[in-house]
Parts: C-alpha cells; sequence; structure tokens
C-alpha cells in the first residue's frame, strides 16, 4: 500500500510538472529551431541552431533593453529595502503620537489599485519631464507597504532590551538601526529584495506608458515590439528574446524559491 | 540681541516642565524623519493620483487631462449606459469566473502533492513556482504562439483528436476563455509558493494523531488539511480576484481588447480611454468604479478573514 501510494503521488507530480512546464519548454525547443521547422510545428529541432538568438540580438537593441531592466529593477530593490526598513524601524522602535494613525494610512495604500491612478500619475511624470527616464521607472515604486509590513514582522522578533540597553549605552538610533537591526534581518531583507526584482523586471503596463524610446525601455516592452513586428514570420527569433528575458527570473527564483516562499507566506498570514 | 535668550530663557524652561515627558516632541520628529520617504513618496504617487482620479471622474477633461466642465455623475450614468462598458464590465466580471476558482483549485491540488515528504520534491516545487518568474510580457507572447491557428500546439492536439481548427484569440466565443487560461498558468507559481507555505504551518502533530486514529487520507485532507489551511486559502483567493480585477498584460498583447470587444477587461478600457482616446474623465470614472470593486473585495476580505481567525 505504502509504495503504490508512492507510485500514485510520483504519477500526479510528473504529470503536472509536464503540464506546467510545458509552454517553458516549448519556448526554449521553438528557440533552437530554424524558421521552417517552426512552420511545420516541430516540437524538437532537428538540429539546435543558436542563429535565433544572434538575429534577436540584432533586430531589437535587446542588449540595452536588458540593462534597462536589469538597472531599473536593482535601483528599485534598493529603494524599496531603504524606504521599507526605515519606515519599518518607525514602527518598531519609535513610539509617537499618531504613529497608529500613519500606520493604518499605509495599511490603506494596499487597497488602491495602482491602475486606479495610473492617469494621473501619468500626468505628474510627464509635467516632471520624467518621460523616457528612469526616474519615473523607479523612484514611484520605491514605497512600498508590503514590504514594510514584512520588515516590521521581522523588526519585531528584535528584543526591545537590545534597544533600551542600545539607548542606555548612548548608541545613536541610526547606529542601532545600521548595525543592529540590519544584520539581524538579512534574511527578512533578501526575500523583499528578490521580491522587488521580480516584480520589477516583470512590470509590464506603466514602461509602456512612460517609455516610448529605447534609451530607457525595458525588456518586457521590447519583447512586446519584437512580437508585433516579428508576428508569423520569425517566431524561432521572438521565442529566442523570450528566452533571453526570462532566464535571469527564472534563475532568481530557483536560487531564492524557499526564501521567497517563507517570506511570502509570513505576509500573507500575519 | 544679547537680552533675547534672557528673556525666552524662562518661558522655555516653563514649557518643558509643563510637558512631563520631555522626549515626546523629538520622538515623533524622528519617527516622522525614518517615516518621510514613504509618506512623501506614497502622497504623491497614491494618494494625491487617487483624489485626483475620483476628481476627475466629475470633470469633462481635454485631451491632456485638464478639467474644463463640471458634469457631476454625467460621466458615471453615461458609462452604466454604454454598450461598450457594460461589455467591458461583463467581460471583467467573466474573466473573475473564468480564472479565480479554477486557478486556485490547481495551485490547491500542486501544493498538496509536493508537500509530501518524498524523494526528490524539491525538484518539483521549484518547477511548480517556476512561472512566478515568468513575466505577463513572455508568457503571453509562448501563449500567442500555441494558440496560433496554423502553427501552434493547440489546434494541433484539437485536429489529432478529431476536432477542427479553433480561432482562439479571433473567436469571440473562445477568447476571453483563452486569455483567462494562459493567466491561470501565469498565476499558478504564485498562489502555489504561498499555499504550500501554509500548508508546511501545519502542526505535525494533527497528521500525526490522525495517523494514529487511522483515518484515511481524504478525511484528513478535508478534516485537517483544508481547515487549517483555510486562513492562507481565503488570502489567495483574495489576491486572486484583486489580479483578475487588474489584468492588462496578457489582454494588450494576446487580443487588444478585441474582438469585438470580448476581451476588453475594465484595465484595458482603462487604459483606451485615457491613452488611445483621450478621454480622461471617462476613464478616471472607470478607474473610481476599479477602485470601489477592489475595495470591497479587499473589505470582505478583513471582514471574513477576521471570522476566519476567531473559529481557528
Amino acid at each position: 500500500m505504502r509504495s503504490l501510494k508512492k507510485i500514485v503521488l510520483y504519477i500526479l507530480l510528473i504529470v503536472s510538472v509536464i503540464f506546467m512546464m510545458f509552454p517553458i519548454f516549448y519556448a526554449f525547443m521553438i528557440s533552437f529551431m530554424q524558421g521552417g521547422e517552426v512552420l511545420k510545428g516541430n516540437l524538437i529541432p532537428n538540429s539546435f541552431t543558436l542563429e535565433n538568438y544572434k538575429s534577436a540580438f540584432e533586430k531589437v537593441p535587446l542588449l540595452q533593453y536588458l540593462w534597462n531592466s536589469f538597472y531599473v529593477s536593482t535601483v528599485v530593490m534598493v529603494g524599496q529595502i531603504i524606504v521599507s526598513s526605515l519606515a519599518a524601524f518607525a514602527f518598531v522602535f519609535i513610539s509617537f503620537k499618531g504613529r497608529e494613525l500613519i500606520f493604518f494610512l499605509f495599511i490603506s495604500t494596499m487597497m488602491i489599485p495602482w491602475e486606479a491612478t495610473m492617469v494621473p500619475n501619468f500626468i505628474t511624470i510627464q509635467k516632471l519631464g520624467w518621460l523616457n527616464s528612469y526616474s519615473s521607472l523607479t523612484i514611484p515604486f520605491f514605497a512600498l507597504a508590503f514590504g514594510t509590513f514584512l520588515l516590521r514582522q521581522q523588526f519585531k522578533t528584535i528584543p526591545k532590551e537590545l534597544y533600551e540597553a542600545s539607548q542606555v549605552a548612548g548608541i545613536s538610533r541610526f547606529r542601532f538601526f545600521w548595525n543592529v537591526v540590519l544584520p539581524v534581518s538579512k534574511t527578512s531583507l533578501i526575500t523583499l529584495g528578490i521580491y522587488s526584482f521580480l516584480t520589477t523586471w516583470n512590470m509590464y503596463l506603466w514602461p509602456l506608458l512612460v517609455t516610448n524610446n529605447e534609451s530607457v525601455r525595458t525588456v518586457q516592452i521590447g519583447l512586446k515590439q519584437l512580437q508585433s513586428q516579428e508576428i508569423s514570420t520569425e517566431w524561432g527569433v521572438v521565442m529566442a528574446a523570450v528566452v533571453v528575458v526570462i532566464l535571469p527570473t527564472l534563475i532568481l527564483l530557483f536560487i531564492g524559491q524557499k526564501r521567497l516562499q517563507s517570506g511570502l507566506t509570513q505576509g500573507a498570514i500575519k | 540681541m544679547s537680552s533675547l535668550p534672557d528673556i525666552s530663557s524662562p518661558s522655555l524652561k516653563i514649557k518643558t516642565n509643563s510637558r512631563v515627558k520631555k522626549s515626546t516632541l523629538p520622538n515623533l520628529l524622528i519617527g516622522l524623519l525614518y517615516l518621510a520617504p514613504s509618506i512623501i513618496l506614497f502622497g504623491l504617487f497614491l494618494f494625491y493620483p487617487m483624489i485626483r482620479t475620483l476628481y476627475l471622474s466629475f470633470f469633462l477633461t481635454d485631451g491632456q487631462g485638464v478639467p474644463i466642465t463640471f458634469v457631476g455623475l454625467e460621466n458615471f450614468t453615461y458609462l452604466l449606459q454604454s454598450k461598450s462598458f457594460q461589455q467591458s464590465l461583463k467581460a471583467t466580471v467573466l474573466f473573475v469566473l473564468y480564472t479565480v476558482p479554477l486557478g486556485v483549485v490547481i495551485a490547491l491540488f500542486l501544493a498538496v502533492i509536493a508537500n509530501e515528504k518524498v524523494k526528490g520534491i524539491g525538484f518539483f516545487r521549484t518547477m511548480f513556482s517556476s512561472t512566478m518568474g515568468m513575466s505577463v510580457a513572455a508568457s503571453s507572447v509562448i501563449w500567442m504562439f500555441m494558440y496560433n491557428p496554423a502553427i501552434g500546439i493547440l489546434n494541433k492536439l484539437v485536429t489529432a483528436i478529431g476536432g477542427s481548427e479553433i480561432q482562439w484569440l479571433l473567436d469571440p466565443k473562445y477568447a476571453l476563455f483563452s486569455v483567462a487560461v494562459s493567466t491561470i498558468w501565469m498565476n499558478t507559481g504564485f498562489a502555489f509558493l504561498i499555499l504550500l507555505g501554509g500548508l508546511q504551518n501545519i502542526d505535525d502533530y494533527l497528521y500525526e494523531n490522525a495517523e494514529i486514529a487511522g483515518v484515511s487520507y481524504w478525511y484528513k485532507l478535508r478534516k485537517i488539511t483544508i481547515p487549517m489551511l483555510s486562513p492562507t486559502l481565503f488570502f489567495i483567493i483574495t489576491v486572486s480576484l484583486i489580479n483578475a480585477f487588474q489584468t492588462f498584460g496578457q489582454i494588450d498583447i494576446l487580443t487588444k481588447g478585441g474582438p469585438v470587444e470580448s476581451t476588453n477587461v475594465i484595465v484595458y478600457s482603462i487604459y483606451k480611454d485615457a491613452f488611445i482616446n483621450y478621454n480622461v474623465g471617462s476613464a478616471s470614472a472607470q478607474a473610481t468604479i476599479l477602485f470601489f470593486c477592489i475595495l470591497f473585495i479587499t473589505i470582505l476580505q478583513f471582514k471574513l478573514g477576521e471570522r476566519k481567525v476567531h473559529y481557528q
């Protein structure tokens, strides 16, 4: 019975993996195919060619787009970690009148769908002269209620006595924050970092609105551009670009999956 | 000048004496200093635009979003009577119905089978969560190819089992459904990851006790796993609902709201009104409706979520 259960479980797992991974596998396979094979509807290429990758980089400035995405994602990641950890520190270690009210205000930001604010935001960005600049892709996303909560949860586990002792010893607040709170919260900070990077890298609607040339355009918009140019002709090239776009985040996810899972669960349940 | 401090110092002393807690004021200032970046950014890019959206929804505007005439609720009454917006609401609701229940059930199934402690399970967990790393743009492009009527795999399968070719994305009958299928796939990774985390938080001793009592697998699933998981399940249902209301990327790449507006969900409709038709007033009214829909779901989550915590 035991082993029968195991066999059934493995069958379910394997069938599920095939279903879940098929689209990604399919994209990989097509990216190595020659044009004719794609049109025949083959599943596995007769011979693997890297031609598609070469033309993907030639047809659109993919390298520039990759750099833009990487830069934007990294800046947002760092920005979110800094801004969220500062706020979380205040919510845990500095008690003052009105803190609860501000905290409530932070919670309420989660109820505002970002899409409901995009039109005025676009106008603001336009007025600031930030269209087609990195600022528009990064600065509006630095404050993150989810990140603040995640870190607040973590900071709360630091004993209050430690804080009081450091104050008695005359260590400044900021030094306590920098030398004690941040180092012991490394895991949560990394979780938040992975989450920030993933979500920023995958952002679509906002970059579509605020970028219209290759100098700052992100890789996701480049993909759309390539797809609408190349449709029905060169799917191999399009898929090569898809693979290039998904590899960084897939690798990041594979490395950070455990951390991300525990971090997100913490944020979800508490 | 030199007499100034002398005059002010006594009154200053009285002030500090009357306030017993000497550190209240600095604490407030320092607290606000730490919170300032968040408050300023939230204010500028979230609260202000939200209020602005509400405000603009009562106005006719020019193409730049400058209000021209106050029209009260006219934007809303016009929207509710417009065939196009009714279609957009219908598409949104249908899209929610297609994606949320099925998506949660699939993610739950994957989480349950990936929660068993067997050899190599880490590999399966990683694979199941992989769509979380897939962007909307990349996923949509892949699905676009799979839906391609001539060379995509789906029609190959359909014809292999004797069906006739389907225009997945061009036939109003299938388009929304097709977008929903790809969306379920995209969202599964995230939902799976959260649900797996929830499952792993359930105490092992509950299962050990059940094991001793000799109950069946299904009984354990129904009486332990699902009830203990209910807060997480509830959270993921809420997030899926909210996500479904905010769908944009897959629509933009796969169907552009067509055919005959069958996939013109609300965010796509806002985008079209604001950035293609330059009708900012109408777009703001739609954004306001979207806001209240999501507010309603979130309040529901808080209310029901609280009740869940009580009976646990």
